[in-house]
Formats: C-alpha cells, structure tokens, sequence
C-alpha cells in the first residue's frame, strides 16, 4: 500500500515539490446500511451525508478540495461488505472510510483498516471491546461506546427513580442487546446492589411479536423495564406493550428511543425515559435555537421527510471530525496538503463539533462525548413524543479509563457514584 | 408453572399459531397440488402487510372509521392473489414445472429477491406500523394480564375459519373435488376432461392470497419492514415440514405445536424460545422424516 501510494504521488506530483499539492477531489468511503432492518438508521445517515457534503462543497470542500462520497452497504454481509472496503480502499483509492453501524462490521473492518493503512472513522457502532482489546493507528472512533451509554442511563434512572425495587430486560438477541445488558445489569448491581432482576427475555433479533413475553412481564409487574432495542423491533415493542396496558403499570427505559420517537407518534406514552446514544437530538436543549442546527433540522426534513434522529447526528460528527482534523493537519503544515500520516497525527486530542457539545478524541483513539436522556412528553407541538427533564451527562467522567476493560470498571464503581458525576439538568 | 400462567402461555401460544398457520397453509397448499416450494410466498406476505398498512393509513385519512381496517386486509390479500400470485403462474411458473427442484427454487428464489427489491422501492426501509382496526377493538382482562381482542379471539377465529373453509372447499364443493383430483394424478384429471392448468392457476391464486391475508392479519400486531418477508417463510417452512408436506390439518397441529412450544418457552426456558420451533421441527423430522401427517409415497393435500 505504501509503494502503491508512493507510485500515485509520483505520477501526480512533480518530484521537486515537497508539500503535496491538492488533491483534484477528496474521496471517503461510507460503509451504511442501505438494505436490511438497520436501514432505519443508515438511510438516513447516507441522507445526511449526502447533505453535508452538499453544502461542504458548495463552500469550497474540505481545505478547498471537494469531497466525493460513495457508498457501500453494510446489509450485504461481512465477506461482500470486506471485498467492497477493499475495493474502494485498493482501487477507488479513498483517502478516508467512514465505518460503520453495526459493531459486528466494526469488528471486522478494524482491522482491515489497519493493514490498509487507511483513516477510517468508526462513526456509529457502539462496541466498547475494540480500543480495549487492541492498539490502532488509523482507526478513530468520533462518538461515544456502549459503556458510557449503558452508564448514563443507570445514572439517570437512579436519579429520577431511586427507589424502584425490580427489573425485566427485554433486549434483542444478538452481540449489542447481550453486550449492553451485561454492561449496563453490572453497572445496575454495583451502584444498587439491593435491586431484583426478576426477568431476562432475548426474543429473536428482527421478532415480529411479544406478545408472549409482554403477557409474562404483566404477570411479573417490575418496577421498571428495560430495553436496548431499536428499529422495528423496538416499535413493535413499544407499540405492542402500550397497546395492553403495561406502559401505564411499569417504567420503561429505552436508551436508543430517541430514533423511534417520530415512527411512534402518540403511542409512546409521557413518563418513559428514553435515550440518544450521545448528546444529540433535533431539539437539544443547548442547541435548539442554534440558527444551524435549525437550518440543518429543515433542511434535512426537506430532503427525507423526517427530523433528524442520532444516527444522523452521529454522521455529521464524523464529518465534522474529519474536517477539523483537516483543517488542524493543514495548519500543522503551514497551509500545504498534508499527507495521511500528517492527517492521522491530527487525529490526536482532536476537538471537534456536531450539533451537539464537543468531543475530543482521547490518546486511545476514543472519542469521548456527553450524554443525553431525557422523560417523554406528549402534547407539546410535535405529534409524537418529546423529552423533558433532560440531563446531559459529561462524557470524561462516564467513559472507561484508557487501559480498564469496561464491564470490570463498571463493576468496581459504588452506589455514590450516580451523585459524583458531573450531569446538567434542564426542565424541557 | 401455576394454572393462571399456563392459560396465559396458552393464550399466546394459539394466537401466535394462528397466524404461522395462516402463511403456513397457503404454502402447503401450493406444494400440495403443484410441488412447488414457494419461497415467494414471504414476499407475498410482506407485500400483504404493506398494502394493508397502506391501505388503512388512506381510509384514516380519509376520515373513515378504523374499523374499515378489516374488509381491507380481506381486499389486500385478493390483490396479492390475483395482481402478483396469477401473472407469477400464467408467466413464469408454468413453463418450469417439468424441470428439477432445483431450478424450481432458484426461480422462486429469485422472485423473493426481486420482490424484495420492489418492496424497498414502493415502502422505502422505514417501519410501518397501523394498528388502528386492532385498537377499535379493545381489550380484555384475563387474570390480571390484558389482551387484545384481536390477539385473543379475531386471530384465533380467523385461523379456525380457514381451515374449516378450506376443508369444505376441497372435499365438497366441484372446484375444490377438481384440485384434489389434480394432485392425485394429473394426466388421469386430464384424460378425464380437467383442465389442469386452469387447476394450477386457481391454487396458486388462493395460494397466494392466503400470504396477503397471514401478512395483512398480522400487520395491525407488528412493524411491517425489510426483512419480515425471509422471517415468515423460514417460519412457515418449519410448520410445513413439520406437518409433512401438503398436508393442511397438518399445518394447524403443527403451527400450533410451534406456537406453544414457543410461548411456554417464554415461561420457562428463555433462553430457547428462539430455538424452539426448530427442535420440535428436528425431532418431529428425526422419528418421521415425512413429516408428522405426511406419508412417503401418496400424494395428498
């Protein structure tokens, strides 16, 4: 790959010149889901994308080049989404791959990436085990991972709910409904050692009924119900379970609902609490009346329909961290193209912003960003639920320490943790 | 286990057996008379819930009332039966049926595919769910745990109707006399006057619009998206198999073995209702590998 790029620069460059001059066009690679039920969140995020780059282009590109996207679905299948990375990397010659949703496709390009030697920004999966299992060089992650989201919820449910005595789980059966549930039961334990898990149902990924297991949770009456679940499962769920009642006997706690809101319209009771996956949501208490995030909310309605849900705000912070980080390696250079070694090096405490609060990019190649959950609220001016009494959880204090692995962290923190960590609240 | 959540489990059991029996039938039936494996059939289901999806959305926005929901799944799986399942008939697979099984899948294959395609073009990948005919039919308590009217007696009637309708179709009326007759011995029907293409094509129309109606029964209950068309057939083959292939009162016992084997797996084991369908479908097919009702050489529907 070193030589092949060499060969390139040699045959584009005149050998006298020692800054690198701009590329024609910047190329990156999007790995999405555009088929499969994962396509609620990779549709629109390619929408997104799309739009961005859009606009990036019409303001001159990144660092005055013009950006190109293409695109690869991450639906296909890990050995066709692997052929398709090559493909683009080896002989498209991308100059960064933004990839991707699933944890599992995450797992597998890694790697990849690395023995590529290519940028590439892992820019929704949410598995903590990568930077905790290895060492990356060109592999950065620009939102937050599974724990500090797991975390955040414990710590908003301890605070609004302390005294709840009883819990069910029904996540999906597949690594991100296991994983979250051994991250966030562990966290649950440690800070409240004295709650009941009285059930633990894993229905099939992509089940259409629950019929079954919402009957058992009536009988069961936890005080609060949990579940990771997201898409059409989750509406399913949620629609299913409201439609006999048992939204008004227990608690739900959705930390992905936010992504399912508009689809739920006024199913999805007020009292539930639901999270974003990060701090980011179309009506951002910080940020709402921000003139760009309301231009980019319209603009992107325009375009699919459909506010804006994290799976977006999760790709406009990719791009934003891609910019800044060219932005940063150019000056670092004094103004000439850097090259990607030059950009990587960028990549290091690299801070940069969505429509949300910033993230920084830790040592480990982390990024590390807040939290955002919040209680439903029906009524308000938009036919489908919305959040009040939102906390936005500091992501520092929250994020797995560089070299602990994540579940033995989590297990080590103690009941008074839910008070030490930093949180803002805002009524609506 | 106490008595109430055995009743409970039941309960959900039956409903759930219900509507595997309802995709199930259409594609036992069609095996039965033209042994064809239809792996189209899932599309046709998946089609059958969007439309009616569809089709509810429009009469609600219309200002009709929800409970308009219900004739129109019965015109969705009309649709499905007469719009996608006869041209499929008439165009593609009447020039196979003399070749192997293998071809014969392949080709049914690649209309799952294709269809598949036309769903993510016409609906887009975003869940739909309308549940607005089940709501107008509220709830009942039993022990404590509420059910929908429709899970609890609409799913289950619907299910019992078929079959007996089908029963009475195939044994008493002319037409039904004829498809039986077909699928003893096609060349003898033939000799004897029965035009046995008109025979295929009629089966495969119910065939089909028996999907449409598994799918738009179902709809009211589930999200409709990519991805439930592979589910159902996966499901309704284990049902199938297990019954024996072309076996009808076979589909119902065996959807309703599946369908409690399911939910009491809920109660008890968890961490198997995923499997269980397929472990009674492997038992079942390990003692009789014709399946429960299926017989190795006659052919019967």
């Amino acid at each position: 790959m070193k030589h092949l790029l060499l060969a390139s620069l040699v045959a584009a460059v005149p050998l006298t010149t020692y800054a690198q001059d701009k590329p024609a066009e910047l190329k990156i690679g999007v790995a999405t889901f555009l088929t499969g039920p994962a396509s609620v969140f990779g549709v629109p995020a390619r929408a997104a994308a799309e739009q961005i780059v859009e606009d990036m282009n019409a303001d001159g590109g990144i660092g005055g080049v013009p950006v190109r996207l293409s695109f690869i679905d991450e639906g296909a299948g890990a050995e066709a989404l692997t052929t398709e990375y090559r493909r683009l990397v080896e002989t498209e010659k991308v100059d960064a791959m933004l990839a991707a949703i699933s944890s599992g496709s995450c797992v597998t390009l890694a790697p990849l990436a690395e023995d590529l030697e290519v940028l590439n920004l892992m820019w929704d999966c949410g598995t903590q085990q990568i930077f905790e299992q290895d060492e990356y060089k060109y592999v950065f992650r620009t939102q937050a991972n599974a724990t500090p989201e797991m975390l955040a919820t414990v710590a908003y449910l301890l605070k609004t709910r302390p005294d709840f005595k009883t819990l069910a789980v029904v996540n999906q059966d597949y690594a991100w409904g296991r994983d979250s549930w051994e991250i966030f039961s562990t966290a649950l334990k440690a800070m409240k050692p004295d709650v009941e898990i009285v059930g633990e149902f894993f229905p099939k990924f992509g089940a259409a009924d629950f019929s079954t297991e919402i009957s058992r949770l009536q009988a069961l009456q936890p005080d609060v119900i949990l579940s990771t679940s997201w898409g059409g499962d989750l509406d399913t769920f949620v629609q299913q379970a409201a439609q006999r009642g048992l939204m008004n006997t227990s608690l739900f706690v959705l930390p992905l609902a936010e992504s399912s809101l508009e689809r739920l319209g006024s199913t999805l009771p007020a009292g539930h609490i639901v999270g974003a996956r990060g701090d980011h949501y179309f009506l951002h208490p910080e940020f709402r009346d921000d003139p760009e995030l309301k231009a980019f909310v319209e603009e992107f309605r325009e375009k699919t329909g459909a506010y804006p849900i994290y799976s977006v705000f999760h790709m406009v912070q990719a791009l934003a961290a891609l910019e800044a980080a060219y932005d940063k390696a150019i000056e670092a250079n004094g103004g000439a193209w850097p090259s990607e070694d030059q950009l990587v090096a960028a990549f290091e405490g690299l801070e940069f912003q969505g429509y949300g609060r910033p993230v920084t990019i830790r040592e480990d190649n982390q990024g590390i960003e807040a939290q955002l959950l919040g209680t439903t609220v029906q009524g308000g001016e938009y036919p489908f639920a919305t959040m009040e009494n939102v906390m936005i959880f500091d992501g520092a204090g929250i994020t797995t320490p560089i070299g602990e692995e994540s579940v033995e962290w989590v297990g080590g923190l103690g009941p008074d943790f839910v008070e030490s960590v930093k949180v803002d609240t805002f009524e609506n | 286990m106490n008595f109430v959540t055995v009743l409970l489990a039941t309960f959900d059991g039956i409903a759930y057996a219900a509507l595997v029996f309802i995709v199930a039938v259409g594609l036992t039936l069609i095996f039965g008379v033209m042994r064809i494996v239809n792996v189209a059939h899932g599309s046709l289901y998946a089609i059958g819930a969007y439309l009616t999806a569809s089709l509810t959305a429009a009469i609600l926005a219309a200002g009709l009332p929800p409970y308009l929901g219900f004739p129109v799944m019965l015109v969705a799986a009309v649709v499905i039966g007469v719009v996608i399942g006869g041209p499929m008939e008439w165009l593609l697979l009447r020039r196979i049926y003399d070749k192997p099984e293998v071809l014969q899948l392949l080709v049914t294959f690649a209309v799952f595919m294709i269809l598949e395609d036309v769903q993510r073009l016409v609906w887009g990948t975003q869940p739909y769910f309308q549940s607005a005919a089940l709501q107008s039919l509220g709830m009942v308590q039993v022990f404590g745990v509420n059910y929908t009217v429709y899970q609890l007696i609409v799913l289950p009637l619907a299910a019992i109707v078929l079959l007996v309708g089908l029963r009475y179709f195939l044994r008493r009326t002319l037409v039904g006399k004829l498809i039986l007759a077909t699928t003893e011995d096609r060349e003898a029907a033939q000799a004897i006057g029965i035009n046995a293409d008109r025979v295929f094509l009629l089966t495969f129309v119910v065939g089909a619009a028996l999907a449409g109606l598994g799918g738009a029964l179902a709809q009211p209950t589930t999200s409709v998206l990519p991805g439930i068309g592979a589910d159902m057939i996966v499901l309704s083959f284990a049902v199938v198999a297990t019954a024996g292939l072309g076996q009808i009162e076979g589909a119902a016992v065996a959807a309703l073995l599946i369908g409690l084997g399911r939910s009491f797996a809920v109660y008890l084991w968890p961490e198997a209702a995923v499997l269980v369908p397929y472990i009674i479908m492997v038992l079942v097919l390990m003692v009789r590998p014709e399946g429960l009702f299926g017989s190795p050489a006659a052919r019967k529907i």
